[in-house]
C-alpha cells in the first residue's frame, strides 16, 4: 500500500479550559453542566454515518485534537475507539493520539488513557520557560510541563510535544538555551511552531493595538535556521517545516495529511478529505459544539461543507501539504491529481535561485534556503 | 415652435463673463436667468451652465455654454441678452477665445476681497485682444473683507481699464445684480451686421447629444439662418439642411430663424463632432458669402501621457469611453499604445494638465474604469542629425542618440501673483525648475512675478509644490511660448537590470540624479521582497546614476497546521495567486501595479 493511500481518522475535542490568547482553533470554554455521555453519543453516530460513506478502509492512525482532548473522560476516548474499530478495520499497529495539555489534573488521566488504546500523547508545553507561559495564557507551570512530559514518556510508547518560539520580545540567546532543555526533555519528537497573529484572537488586537512587540523578518529567520540546525545536531531534523522526529518517530497521522492521503473529521468544526467513487471531497463539520451535536443528532453527522474538488484544486493542495515535508512531492502524483505538470520554466527558475531541488528518486523538495520561505516558493511553483 | 420674431440689432447684446475660479462667475449667471425670468423657481439649480457634475463639483466650466435672457429695460424697451459663458481655465484658452469672438463684450468679475488673480488676467488680456468693451464688476461686496475700492485700484494698475465705475453687487445675495443688467444695455455695444447680405455665421462650438445628434453653436453675423435652409460649411467643404433652429433659455427652444447678431444652434445630419470645425464660416449653399471669417488654429495637444486599464480586459471599454468623450472633446487625442510594463493602452493628448485630471475623472466616474497613468510628458522636438525633425510624444520612443542634433522643449510664459510672504519660496521654485524671470512688480500687497518655464518642469509637479508652499494663496497661468533646445536625457528605470519602459522619461541633465534617486526610493519603497536582491536603477544611456536595493524576503511560511485543513491552505495560496494576477512581470520581478500608480504620480514628493 502506498504511502498516499493511508487512511486516518481525526477527531476533534472542541472544549478547553480557557481560550489563549494566541488560538484561532476552534476551541470553545463551556460553562455550567455539560452531558459528556450525550455528547460522545454525537461522535459514536457521526463515525457510523462516516463509515457508510466510506466504508472499507484500514484506519492507520486515529488522532484526538482540539480544543482540549485531554479534558476528556477516557471512558469517553474508550467509547469513541471502540466506535471507530466497529466500523472500519483498525491496523494492529495503528497511531492512536491524543493532545493533552500537561497540567497536573491532565496527568492523573495519562493512565486511563492508554488503557483505552492511546499509544501516543503529543503535549501542549509551549514554552520551558514561566513568564512567557504565563503570556501565552498557558494554566501550568514550568515544572507542571516537565512533570507530565516524564510521565507521558514512562506511560506511553511515544510521545511528543509542542514549543512556541519567536514570541514576543524573544531573542536569539534565549531560543537557544530553551530549544537546547526541549532538546534534552524530549523523547523523539518535538513540534516547533512560530507564533503567528491570527485574525479573531487577542494576540491580534493586542498586535494592532502596538502592544506586542513580534520579532523582525530578521530575527524569527534567524531563529527559525538556528532551530534547524539546533535541532539536526541533536538527531532530531525537520521532517516537515514545523516538526521535528528522530526517524522512525514522525508522526504517521500528520504525514496523512501532508501527504494528501484519505482522512475522515469526526466532530466539531474537523476538516476531512474522502475519496468516493474517484472524487475527491473535501468535507469540515459544524464548528459550534452545540449545533454540531444537534445536527447530529438529527441527520447522523454534521458536515456543513462536502465539496468536490477540481483538479486544480487537487493540484494545489497536493503542493502547500506536500511541499511542508522534507521528503518533498512527487512530481507525477501531481500531474496525476491536477491534470496538468509543474511549469518546467518556474522549476527552472527556483532551481537556480537554489530554492528547490529534485532528489535521485525523482521528487522535488524545496532547500534548506528555500524552507524559510516557502509559501513564496509554493506560490511562484503554483503560478 | 415660437413665431420668429426678429430682434432690431439696436436691442440686442452679446457678452461674456470672464473671472477666476471661485469669484462668482456661475453664481451670477444664475442671478442673470432667474431675474430674467428665463427659468422658474422650480427649474433652478445652483450653477445651470455647468451641467456636467465634474463642472458643478470642481467648480470650473469645460464647456462652453450659451443662454438667451429676454431683459426690459427701466426705458421701457424690449432686450434680448446673450450670454456665452466661458471656461476659465488656461487648458480651455481655445475655448475661451472662440466665446469671446461671438460677442462685443466681457463683464470682468472679480471678488472684491481677492482681488485680481492670475487667470483673470490671461483671460481679460483675450477680452481686450479681441476689442471687447469690459464692464468691470466687484463680487461679494458684502463680505467683511471686502476691500472694493483697494481691487478697483489693482484692476487699474494691472489691467489697466478704468475700474471707477465698477458695477458693486453680491451674486449670492442678489445685491446690485440689476445695475449688471442695465450696465450690459448701456454700456456693451450692439452688434453689427446685415440682414440682407448672404449668411455669415461663426461655428462657435459643437457637442453631441443623445437625441439630438450634432449641436452646432453659431453666432449670426450677416443674413438669416433658417428651418431647412441647406448651408455649407466653408472650411470642412460639407452641405446640410437644417433640421431645428433655435436658442438656448437655457432651456433648448426652437425659434425657426436667426438673424445677424444672434446667438443660438442648428442641428442637421452630422454624424460627428469631428465634422465641424469650430471657428468655420457657415454659409448658404446657393448664395454663399464671398469671404469667410478669420477662424481660429486647432487646439494643439500640449501634454500627454498614457493610460491603460488596470484589468487588462478592460482595454475595449476603455477604448469605447474615450471614443465617447472625444465626440464632445476634439481636442482630446488619443492613439493605441503597447508597453512592456502596462500591457495595451493609449497615449493621449490634452490641451494641459487640468485637461488630463478631467478626462482621467471622468473615465473612472463615468465609465467605471481603473486606469493607470503615465508620468505626464510634453511634446519635445527632436531635430536629428539626418535633418530631420521628430515630434516626440513618448520618452520610450526616444531615437538613438547618436541620431539626435538637438532636443527643443516647450517653453511657457508663466503668470503668479502671491501674497508678498510666499514670494521667496516661490521664486525658489521657479530657479529650480529652470525658471528665467522676466518680470516682478508689486501691486498692493500682492507680488505679480512672471517667469519664463520649460513645460516639463511645470507638468511634473509644479502646480502641486506651488500650492503647497503657498498655502493656497498663490495663483498661476500660462502660455504656451516657444520651444527652445534644452539638455535633455533619457533617464531609464532599470528594475533586476530589465528597463521599465512605463517609467522613463525625460529629463533635464541638471534634474536628472536627482529625479533619478527620488524614483529608486519610491520603488524601492513599492516592490515587495522576492526571494532574491532586487536593484532598482535609474540610467542615463549605459551610466547608472542612482540605486537602491530590495531586500530579499527572509521569511514567509505558515509554520502552524490545523490539522486536516487543507482547505485554508489552499484558500490561501489561490489568494497569492490572485495577487499575482495583479503584478506586471519584468524578467523574474513581479511589481505591483499599485506600485506604477504610486511611482507615477504627479506631484508626490
Amino acid at each position: 500500500m502506498s504511502a498516499n493511500s493511508a487512511f486516518g481518522v481525526y477527531i476533534h475535542w472542541p472544549f478547553c479550559a480557557a481560550k489563549c490568547p494566541y488560538c484561532d482553533f476552534n476551541s470553545h470554554v463551556h460553562h455550567g453542566a455539560f452531558d459528556e455521555v450525550s455528547f460522545v453519543e454525537a461522535y459514536t453516530k457521526e463515525i457510523a454515518t462516516t463509515a457508510a460513506r466510506a466504508p472499507d478502509r484500514l484506519v492507520q492512525s486515529i488522532f484526538f485534537g482540539g480544543g482540549t482532548p485531554s479534558l476528556m473522560n477516557p471512558a469517553s476516548v474508550e467509547a469513541i475507539l471502540d466506535a471507530v474499530a466497529r466500523h472500519w478495520p483498525v491496523a494492529d499497529n495503528a497511531e492512536i493520539t491524543l493532545e493533552a495539555n500537561p497540567t497536573s489534573v491532565e496527568a492523573e488521566r495519562f493512565r486511563g488513557y492508554r488503557a483505552a488504546g492511546v499509544n501516543r500523547v503529543s503535549l501542549g508545553v509551549q514554552s520551558l520557560r514561566p513568564e512567557p507561559l504565563a503570556r501565552l495564557g498557558r494554566l501550568h507551570s514550568v515544572e507542571d510541563a516537565v512533570a507530565a512530559v516524564r510521565l507521558a514518556q514512562e506511560i506511553f510508547p511515544r510521545s511528543s510535544f509542542d514549543i512556541i518560539y519567536a514570541r514576543p520580545e524573544q531573542t536569539l540567546g534565549e531560543w537557544e538555551e530553551e530549544l537546547t532543555d526541549a532538546l534534552a526533555l524530549s523523547a523523539g519528537h518535538l513540534s516547533l511552531y512560530q507564533l503567528t497573529i491570527e485574525q479573531g484572537t487577542r494576540y491580534f488586537d493586542l498586535f494592532h493595538a502596538g502592544k506586542l512587540k513580534m520579532p523582525s523578518e530578521d530575527l524569527s529567520a534567524d531563529m527559525f535556521e538556528m532551530t534547524q540546525d539546533l535541532t539536526a545536531s541533536y538527531g532530531l531534523p525537520a521532517y516537515e517545516i514545523s516538526n521535528h522526529a528522530r526517524p522512525g518517530q514522525e508522526s504517521r497521522h500528520n504525514l496523512t495529511y501532508w501527504r494528501y492521503g484519505e482522512y475522515a473529521g469526526i466532530g466539531p468544526g474537523a476538516h476531512g478529505r474522502l475519496l468516493i467513487n474517484g472524487a475527491r471531497h473535501a468535507t469540515a463539520a459544524e464548528k459550534m459544539p452545540f449545533k454540531w451535536w444537534e445536527k447530529v443528532m438529527e441527520k447522523g453527522d454534521g458536515l456543513e461543507v462536502d465539496d468536490l474538488l477540481t483538479w486544480d484544486e487537487e493540484g494545489d493542495e497536493y503542493l502547500v501539504m506536500g511541499l511542508r515535508l522534507r521528503e518533498g512531492i512527487d512530481p507525477n502524483r501531481y500531474a496525476a491529481l491536477s491534470r496538468r505538470s509543474l511549469a518546467a520554466s518556474q522549476i527552472d527558475y527556483l532551481k537556480d535561485i537554489g530554492f528547490i531541488e529534485t532528489l535521485p528518486n525523482g521528487r522535488l523538495r524545496v532547500t534548506d534556503k528555500g524552507w524559510p520561505v516557502l509559501d513564496a516558493v509554493v506560490a511562484d511553483l503554483a503560478a | 415652435m415660437k413665431t420668429p420674431q426678429k430682434t432690431p440689432l439696436s436691442h440686442i447684446r452679446n457678452f461674456s463673463i470672464v473671472a477666476h475660479i471661485d469669484h462668482g462667475k456661475s453664481t451670477l449667471a444664475d442671478r442673470l436667468i432667474q431675474m430674467t425670468g428665463a427659468l422658474g423657481e422650480r427649474e433652478m439649480k445652483d450653477q445651470i451652465l455647468d451641467s456636467m457634475d465634474i463642472e458643478r463639483e470642481r467648480g470650473i466650466t469645460i464647456k462652453a455654454q450659451t443662454v438667451r435672457l429676454e431683459y426690459t429695460h427701466t426705458d421701457g424697451e424690449h432686450y434680448v441678452l446673450n450670454l456665452i459663458d466661458t471656461p476659465g481655465h488656461v487648458d480651455f484658452a481655445y475655448e475661451v477665445n472662440r466665446s469671446l469672438a461671438a460677442c462685443e463684450g466681457s463683464l470682468l468679475v472679480v471678488d472684491a476681497a481677492q482681488g485680481v488673480e492670475a487667470q483673470t488676467l490671461a483671460n481679460v488680456y483675450h477680452a481686450i485682444e479681441v476689442n471687447h468693451e469690459i464692464v468691470p464688476v466687484l463680487n461679494k461686496i458684502d463680505l467683511p473683507a471686502a476691500e472694493p475700492e483697494r481691487v478697483k485700484q489693482q484692476i487699474e494698475d494691472v489691467i489697466g481699464i478704468d475700474a471707477s465705475d465698477s458695477v458693486e453687487i453680491s451674486a449670492k445675495s442678489g445685491i446690485g445684480v440689476e445695475k449688471v443688467l442695465e450696465a450690459i444695455v448701456e454700456r456693451l455695444p450692439a452688434p453689427k451686421g446685415d440682414e440682407k447680405a448672404p449668411l455669415k455665421a461663426l461655428l462657435v462650438d459643437s457637442w453631441y447629444d443623445l437625441y439630438l445628434g450634432v449641436v452646432v453653436l453659431i453666432r449670426v453675423i450677416d443674413g438669416r439662418i433658417r428651418k431647412g435652409q441647406k448651408i455649407r460649411m466653408m472650411q470642412a467643404g460639407a452641405s446640410y439642411e437644417l433640421d431645428r433652429v433655435g436658442v438656448f433659455t437655457p432651456k433648448l427652444v426652437e425659434v425657426g430663424e436667426l438673424g445677424p447678431g444672434e446667438i443660438g444652434f442648428f442641428t442637421a445630419s452630422i454624424k460627428e463632432v469631428a465634422d465641424t470645425n469650430v471657428g468655420d464660416t457657415i454659409t448658404d449653399d446657393r448664395h454663399p458669402t464671398e469671404k469667410p471669417l478669420a477662424g481660429f488654429r486647432p487646439a494643439q495637444p500640449v501634454v500627454f501621457c498614457g493610460l491603460f486599464p488596470v484589468d487588462a480586459s478592460d482595454f475595449d471599454d476603455l477604448r469605447a469611453a474615450m471614443g465617447k468623450l472625444r465626440l464632445n472633446d476634439a481636442s482630446f487625442s488619443f492613439e493605441m499604445e503597447t508597453s512592456a510594463a502596462l500591457g495595451f493602452g493609449f497615449r493621449c493628448g490634452f490641451l494641459g494638465l487640468l485637461h488630463l485630471e478631467i478626462i482621467q475623472e471622468r473615465l473612472s466616474r463615468e465609465f467605471n474604469l481603473d486606469l493607470i497613468t503615465t508620468a505626464p510628458s510634453v511634446v519635445y522636438d527632436v531635430v536629428l542629425t539626418n535633418g530631420e525633425t521628430l515630434q516626440l510624444h513618448n520618452p520610450a520612443d526616444l531615437p538613438d542618440p547618436v541620431k539626435i542634433e538637438e532636443i527643443h522643449e516647450p517653453w511657457i510664459k508663466a503668470t503668479i501673483l502671491t501674497p508678498d510672504e510666499y514670494l521667496g519660496a516661490i521664486l525658489k521654485l521657479c530657479q529650480e525648475r529652470r525658471g528665467i524671470q522676466t518680470n516682478l512688480s508689486y501691486v498692493g500687497q500682492r507680488a505679480m512675478v512672471e517667469y519664463d518655464l520649460p513645460l516639463n518642469e511645470v507638468v511634473f509637479d509644479f502646480y502641486d509644490r506651488l500650492k503647497s508652499i503657498s498655502k493656497g494663496y498663490a495663483s498661476f497661468d500660462y502660455q504656451i511660448a516657444d520651444y527652445r533646445a534644452g539638455d535633455l536625457v533619457k533617464m531609464s528605470i532599470l528594475v533586476n537590470a530589465e528597463p521599465v519602459d512605463a517609467l522613463s522619461m525625460l529629463v533635464h541633465r541638471s534634474q536628472a540624479e536627482h529625479r533619478g534617486r527620488q524614483m529608486c526610493e519610491k520603488l524601492k519603497e513599492l516592490i515587495p521582497p522576492h526571494l532574491f536582491t532586487i536593484p532598482v536603477q535609474a540610467a542615463i544611456g549605459g551610466r547608472v546614476i542612482a540605486r537602491e536595493t530590495v531586500r530579499a524576503m527572509r521569511k514567509d511560511v505558515t509554520a502552524k497546521c490545523y490539522g486536516g485543513d487543507a482547505t485554508r491552505k489552499r484558500k490561501l495560496l489561490e489568494k497569492q495567486k490572485e495577487g499575482k494576477k495583479r503584478m506586471r512581470q519584468f524578467g523574474k520581478v513581479e511589481i505591483p501595479q499599485e506600485a506604477f500608480i504610486k511611482a507615477l504620480r504627479m506631484g508626490d514628493d
